[in-house]
């Protein structure tokens, strides 16, 4: 076992790790991604982000608890989910994840990755990080990862409370899909897990984004601030009709296509041009951080 | 490349974007083991150097080694073995003490977990924050601070220890604190290198130092060699300080001055003059064969303070 090890370490390292007697490298990037993930995760104003995001299933589960709605009513707009909530609680979640979606995800997203590497620009970390050195790139990686596992959690929050919230509120039952045909509740539930996956997704290529954002500024507010304004920018032109042309290349178009999945069926064609969205909005914005942040001088 | 040196660059610039040179050709040589003391105003470039050496900044051009190894493009494998301190402690105000130090060590990915409870207590207990652990940065005193960030770079043993600037905005108190870590630290073997602004703690720990100015290293050396750069001064005690003066000039020495007592209690007339080449025994000779009455005769080395203010100009910041 313990033969292995040298020859597992050596082709990475070449020749310079003689002198010290260095952990291996994969134990030193979880080590490191620990840390993070600490810093992410233990931090108050993080925490408190979450709290109020697990409010708003919430609240607007009893909302809706309260104005009774009526049984197959008007069915106007884009509200398929809320006339089914009605027969099912399961749908709170799918209510949820919609509402949500516009704004309050995006912006805790924003949070996280726009203070990503601003953030520690701004207390003077970054340069103490890097003289360490934890190593461009290794740093880069390790902080993408934190804010797509800080945006996962905020996605699983919101699906996970408005179940529960949903379930209590509303009856439970086997779960009738927008395409009219109903499945059993575990193939439901199956498919609300795929739902939240797939919205983790799209706030991950939005974490690529806001960490490309963070990388060329001292100022985290400012990033923040400049993540959030392109979401809604982004959703005010996927709203303006005379610019439909633009629409499936703007990075929220294919947030709310998750009601694919909500469909027998499953639209995968829709559903794959979402995901293929996410990954080229990741990869360009993660080249551009990489590039930004490789060859930057630190100057705070 | 030789390992005898701890810190070398070779016409190392750094023209900003703006087209300003910070550092414009700097040659440093920081032998190992040394104390070396890195002097020069505000805005000479010390930190924009300092930046460089530690993979920070990019040079525009030249090149720059750390014990050996040339960064930045070996930074990651020599940048464990430099401790730093850049532009006063940074921290996250809302971890104690040992956390910060944990979040720093876990950076470091040469650095071996196992035994990182026992090398951040240490690195507190060095530095005599063992018993503010656990209390958070945001609540340390600026003497705390500095210390906490010299723990960071004590993390680990380390062969070369950059320091810019460790006592600026400490009380007295706290500068001596850290100029006896910085004793402790190089009698341990590890090499030094300190800038500073002020003359003091350069004059009293450092066996090397380089001056910058505007951008270029104007001296570097030893600090002996520094004195040597400048002239010492002959100082004679005498009744008639206008009549030495002129003995003085007359004997050819530079700059005679004549210093009659103002009066004021304890104060003595003087005159002084450039010894240069002269020898002093001479110059007594000289003054006594003149008839001067001399009552004391004394040989002044340069001070360090004007020999900064003759290498910078003026401008250079002595007081802090």
């Amino acid at each position: 076992m313990s033969a292995a090890d040298p020859a597992a370490a050596s082709p990475a390292e070449p020749t310079d790790r003689a002198v010290t007697a260095s952990p291996p490298a994969v134990r030193a990037w979880f080590r490191l991604l620990g840390s993070e993930l600490r810093l992410v995760f233990r931090r108050r104003r993080n925490l408190l982000l979450l709290a109020v995001t697990a409010l708003f299933p919430l609240v607007i589960g009893i909302a809706l608890r309260v104005a009774a709605p009526r049984p197959a009513g008007g069915g106007s707009g884009g509200a398929a989910f809320f006339n089914e909530l009605a027969g099912n609680g399961v749908f709170l979640t799918f209510v949820a994840l919609s509402s949500l979606l516009i704004l309050v995800l995006p912006v805790v997203v924003a949070v996280v990755a726009g203070d990503s590497v601003a953030g520690e620009a701004a207390y003077g970390t970054l340069r103490y990080l890097l003289a360490t050195p934890a190593g461009r790139t290794r740093l880069l990686a390790v902080k993408y990862a934190a804010i797509v596992a800080f945006g996962t959690a905020a996605t699983f929050v919101v699906s996970a409370v408005a179940l529960v919230v949903g379930a209590a509120l509303f009856p439970v039952g086997p779960v009738t899909l927008l395409s009219g045909s109903t499945v059993p509740l575990a193939a439901g539930l199956l498919r609300l897990l795929l739902v939240t996956l797939y919205v983790a997704a799209a706030m991950a290529a939005l974490g690529a984004i806001g960490l490309a954002v963070s990388t060329v500024t001292e100022h985290p507010i400012g990033a923040i601030a400049a993540i959030v304004i392109a979401v809604v920018a982004s959703e005010v032109v996927d709203n303006v009709p005379q610019l439909a042309a633009a629409g499936p290349y703007l990075p929220t178009h294919w947030w709310l296509a998750f009601d694919s999945l909500l469909r027998a069926p499953v639209d995968t064609p829709t559903l794959l041009r979402g995901l293929a969205s996410f990954a080229v909005y990741a990869l360009l914005s993660g080249s551009f951080a990489w590039a930004r942040f490789t060859s930057a001088d630190v100057t705070s | 490349m030789t390992a005898t040196t701890a810190i070398e660059t070779s016409g190392l610039t750094k023209r900003f974007r703006g087209g300003q040179l910070a550092v414009d050709h700097v040659d440093l040589a920081v032998p190992r083991g040394s104390v070396y003391g890195f002097l020069g105003p505000n805005g000479s470039g010390k930190t924009t150097t300092i930046r460089m050496l530690l993979s920070l900044a990019f040079p525009t051009s030249g090149s720059a080694a750390l014990l050996g190894v040339p960064v930045p493009d070996g930074a990651g494998r020599v940048l464990h073995r430099v401790g730093s301190l850049v532009e006063g402690p940074a921290f996250y105000p809302f971890l104690n003490g040992q956390d910060n130090l944990a979040r720093y060590d876990a950076a470091d990915r040469t650095a071996d977990p196992a035994t990182a409870r026992a090398r951040i207590a240490g690195a507190l207990d060095r530095v005599g924050l063992l018993s503010a652990a656990r209390k958070r940065y945001r609540n340390y005193s600026l003497g705390m601070k500095q210390r906490l960030a010299i723990a960071a770079s004590l993390l680990r043993p380390r062969e070369l220890i950059i320091l810019d600037e460790p006592t600026n905005g400490l009380d007295p108190q706290g500068t001596r604190e850290v100029r006896a870590l910085i004793r402790q630290i190089a009698a341990d073997g590890t090499t030094v290198f300190v800038s500073s602004h002020l003359l003091a703690e350069v004059e009293q720990i450092c066996t090397h130092v380089g001056v910058m100015r505007t951008g270029r290293l104007v001296f570097s050396g030893t600090l002996q060699q520094l004195r040597r750069t400048g002239a010492a001064r002959v100082t004679v005690q005498t009744p008639d300080p206008e009549r030495a003066a002129k003995v003085l000039a007359g004997f050819g020495l530079a700059d005679a001055q004549a210093a009659p007592a103002d009066g004021s209690p304890g104060a003595v007339p003087q005159a002084s003059a450039l010894l240069g080449d002269a020898s002093p025994e001479q110059v007594c000779a000289a003054l006594v064969g003149a008839g001067i009455g001399v009552r004391g005769f004394a040989v002044t080395p340069p001070s360090l303070e004007d020999l900064f203010v003759g290498l910078t100009g003026e401008g250079f910041d002595v007081g802090g």
